[in-house]
């Protein structure tokens, strides 16, 4: 089926090169100009390219850097990566019908992922449906990945350890949105397959929710049998921002096996936070997200997996420079300071009333030059203390990356 | 002009950036003796190899319950208790019961002598069978060990002193071990009625590190192995859960971690609290220098080195027995513990000392205090010293 889609990609990308050489026929689809797009919008909110009178838009994006880190002084050399490259594709069915779909190739094609394919039925702006593999909408990042958004080559930490961003499932629901003037407000609404209890006996040694992404079979079948739920609601000011409010939960283990109980149902539920905004007078740009994640850990198995976890990011943009480069109208050149903060086992030691560490605190500043909105070139330097549970002294990772982020 | 000024600061922070050295901006590499983990020097090309992968599996492999975890367990890797390679912190502290004297365990069928006091989801842990006798184990640090295991038996015979002969209030016995079917005799062991040194552990009741290894696979982490292939829940024979390559690598791994180096050895302070260890008879049992014999490893091949310990058990008296035993050691009987390293133990215990066999001490002078029976007369000496002797003695013990 994989290869099914990637030759029906490749026969349109080969279509759009040579449509690219007649303008009239190639259209790229302007973003929204309203300023009143949100995270949840992302998934359209993207350059594509239409095709002449085809009822179908074709985009992509990809990411590439190379970096030097060294932990504890200890490096172990100079490495180049692609983490991924991504090709969407959307088409207008009907009237009021329209599907999407995204697929990753992740580091050199070594994973291969559909992460959103979602057939979306509008009814009303307030109420519509949506099925197919979506993209949970809890906190901002799961929705709004795209690399070239970003100004950091790293994805924030507890966006892709607490919340394992990118997290896609089969799953249907609604959502819909409302604006007035300056206001918009939006809601969301899935059930989905969810998570499975590698995320309390996986290689990490620790509560490790990205372990359930590892199973692939959660596209054909619910590993429990009881749905996630997803929700969220977000509310923007035009002058304000962004704010966002969300949850996730539900059973992530085999509670019973051909009708015969196993074991208790155990839950997982995160809450999550995000807040953006772009102040006026700077055009500063600064994005949040904060999450916490609780787990039903039997109190039998070990500490060293948490029952809660928490963490965030804030990132800063402050473009510094804009003007016609190297004949790139209004390229911009931003500092970019990024913040991060994971705690992976929120909770005291039954043996000493201590605090049980495993955390990682981080901070990323950088410089970015964007010739335009969809292409980013970043160079950042990022230094990382992880701590074990017990608190011992952090081992320190820092290095340097370099890289760039475009859509095509 | 305002882009201008962005772009100098720009190109001025960069510079600076640039210019820095790469220890600066990458992290610093700590000091060797600050840290316990690292090789043995003097490691050939194939040696370092095996001692890597040995690193990885003890260091970086974790057990789930699709690899074999448990079902029954106190652990999942080898590093939740070891971490650094050090000592371990009350979250691993080890529960033993079940042997009372030197007759043996009367509960084994009953899970003795570990308790598992975790379980997978859906199992439940053991508990303490009523009646049995227990004891909690703090896991050592790893470190020199493979230096203590190419000592001979002859060298620790020697030292020994089981009747007191010397009159000197401290004895020193051996702890004579039952070999398990897999153990294989080197020629620096002797054997007596069937029955072989311990070295390692507690109560010294792990003749080798291979002993020692299988034994925390299967009784900490529930994994079997060919060497032992008992399942500790069911009690059934079961297929290997670990390769023995990967055992055996593990063992290379802990002969040849390098022994703790000293710090602070030319301190004045240091020289003065290392000879009141001497003068208070301290050294007696925390036996400082020992020198290997001919090794299959050149790294372990005839070095000397500082342990501080005898290998051998010595009576505490009623304050450190906890009522459990193991092999052929007294209730109150305990290996001397090394002393090398210690002054790293809060380096992987979370900043904080938990000392003794269980870290009952909190302090090392908590734990001078806590001595008694044969480290009795020590303990009183220690008792009649100076605050600033007794500074210089605990100064010299984190020296090492």
């Amino acid at each position: 089926m994989k290869l099914l889609y990637i030759a029906a990609l490749t026969l349109l990308l080969n279509y759009s090169i040579q449509a690219q050489v007649d303008s009239t026929k190639v259209v790229t689809t302007q973003k929204d100009t309203t300023k009143l797009a949100l995270n949840m919008d992302a998934v359209y909110a993207r350059p594509f390219l239409k095709l002449g009178k085809l009822p179908i838009s074709i985009g992509g994006y990809v990411e590439a850097n190379t970096s030097y880190f060294a932990t504890n002084g200890i490096t172990e050399g100079m490495s180049f990566q692609m983490p991924r490259m991504t090709l969407f594709v959307s088409s207008t069915i009907k009237n009021r019908i329209k599907f999407l779909s995204e697929i990753e190739f992740e580091e050199g094609g070594k994973e291969i992922n559909i992460e959103f394919a979602s057939l979306d039925v509008e009814l009303h702006p307030l109420f519509n449906l949506r099925g197919g593999i979506i993209m949970n909408p809890i906190g901002s990042f799961n929705q709004n990945h795209d690399g070239p958004k970003w100004e950091f080559i790293d994805r924030p930490i507890s966006s892709t350890t607490i919340i394992p961003s990118t997290w896609s499932n089969v799953g249907f629901g609604i959502f819909g949105k409302y604006a007035k003037n300056n206001l918009v407000w939006a809601y969301e609404g899935y059930f989905s397959n969810g998570f499975d209890d590698t995320i309390i006996s996986n290689s990490q040694n620790r509560t490790w929710l990205p372990a359930a992404k590892e199973n692939k079979e959660r596209f054909e079948e619910n590993f429990n049998g009881v749905p996630l739920i997803t929700a969220k609601t977000a509310l923007k000011h035009r002058k304000i921002g962004e704010f966002g409010i969300s949850w996730m939960g539900g059973v992530y283990n085999k509670f019973q096996e051909d009708g015969i109980q196993i074991d208790k149902k155990r839950r997982v539920d995160l809450f999550a936070l995000d807040f953006n905004t772009i102040v006026p007078k700077w055009k500063t740009y600064i994005n949040a997200e904060w999450v916490w994640a609780y787990i039903d850990v039997p109190d039998t198995y070990s500490q060293q997996f948490g029952s809660k976890q928490k963490g965030g990011f804030i990132d800063i943009v402050q473009p510094i420079l804009k003007r016609d480069v190297l004949g790139w109208q209004n390229s911009t050149l931003n500092l970019a300071f990024r913040m991060e903060y994971t705690d992976y086992n929120v909770g005291t030691f039954n043996e000493t009333n201590e605090n049980i560490h495993d955390d990682v605190m981080a901070i990323t500043p950088g410089i970015s030059f964007r010739p335009s909105s969809q292409t980013v070139f970043r160079m950042n330097y990022r230094y990382i203390w992880e701590t074990d549970i017990f608190g011992n002294d952090p081992s320190k990772t820092a290095g340097i990356q370099f890289g760039f982020s475009t859509y095509f | 002009m305002k882009n201008n000024i962005c772009l100098i600061l720009i190109i001025i922070g960069l510079s600076l950036f640039m210019t820095t050295s790469c220890e600066d901006i990458l992290t610093q590499e700590p000091e060797m003796e600050d840290i316990l983990d690292g090789p043995i020097d003097g490691l050939s090309s194939s040696e370092s190899l095996e001692f890597l992968e040995g690193d990885v599996a003890f260091n970086e492999q974790v057990f789930t319950a699709e690899t074999g975890l448990g079902p029954l367990f106190v652990a999942t890797s080898c590093v939740s208790c070891h971490a650094g390679d050090g000592k371990g912190h009350p979250f691993t502290t080890l529960t033993r019961f079940g042997q009372s004297d030197v007759s043996g365990n009367q509960f084994m069928h009953l899970g003795a002598p570990q308790l598992q006091n975790r379980a997978l989801p859906g199992y439940l842990p053991e508990q303490i069978p009523s009646g049995a006798s227990s004891a909690k184990f703090m896991p050592p640090a790893n470190t020199g060990l493979g230096f203590l295991a190419a000592l001979t038996d002859a060298q620790i015979l020697a030292i020994a002193d089981p009747f007191d002969s010397n009159n000197d209030g401290i004895s020193g016995v051996p702890n004579y071990i039952t070999p398990p079917s897999f153990f294989s005799p080197k020629w620096f062991h002797q054997e007596n009625n069937g029955k072989y040194i311990g070295r390692f552990g507690k109560k010294a009741a792990a003749i080798d590190l291979l002993h020692q290894t299988v034994n925390a696979y299967n009784q900490d982490m529930g994994i079997t192995s060919s060497f032992s292939p008992r399942d500790t829940y069911s009690g059934l024979d079961i297929d290997p859960e670990v390769s023995n390559r990967t055992v055996n690598n593990v063992v290379f791994y802990l002969r040849t971690l390098k022994a703790p180096l000293r710090r602070n050895q030319n301190d004045a302070e240091v020289q003065a609290g290392e000879a009141l260890f001497s003068n208070l008879k301290c050294a007696e049992c925390h036996k400082p220098q020992w020198t290997t014999p001919n090794s299959d490893i050149a790294g372990l091949a005839n070095k000397t080195f500082y342990p501080y310990t005898d290998l051998l058990l010595h009576d505490m008296e009623s304050g450190l027995d906890d009522g459990y035993t193991e092999g052929q050691a007294q209730t109150s009987e305990w290996r001397t513990p090394p002393l090398w390293g210690i002054g790293l133990a809060k380096k992987s215990q979370g900043g904080q000392y938990f000392l003794l066999h269980d870290g009952r001490a909190r302090s090392i002078e908590q734990a001078i205090l806590m001595h008694g029976g044969e480290a009795l007369n020590s303990k009183n000496s220690y008792q009649q010293l100076t605050t600033g002797e007794k500074q210089k003695l605990v100064k010299f013990i984190e020296s090492l």
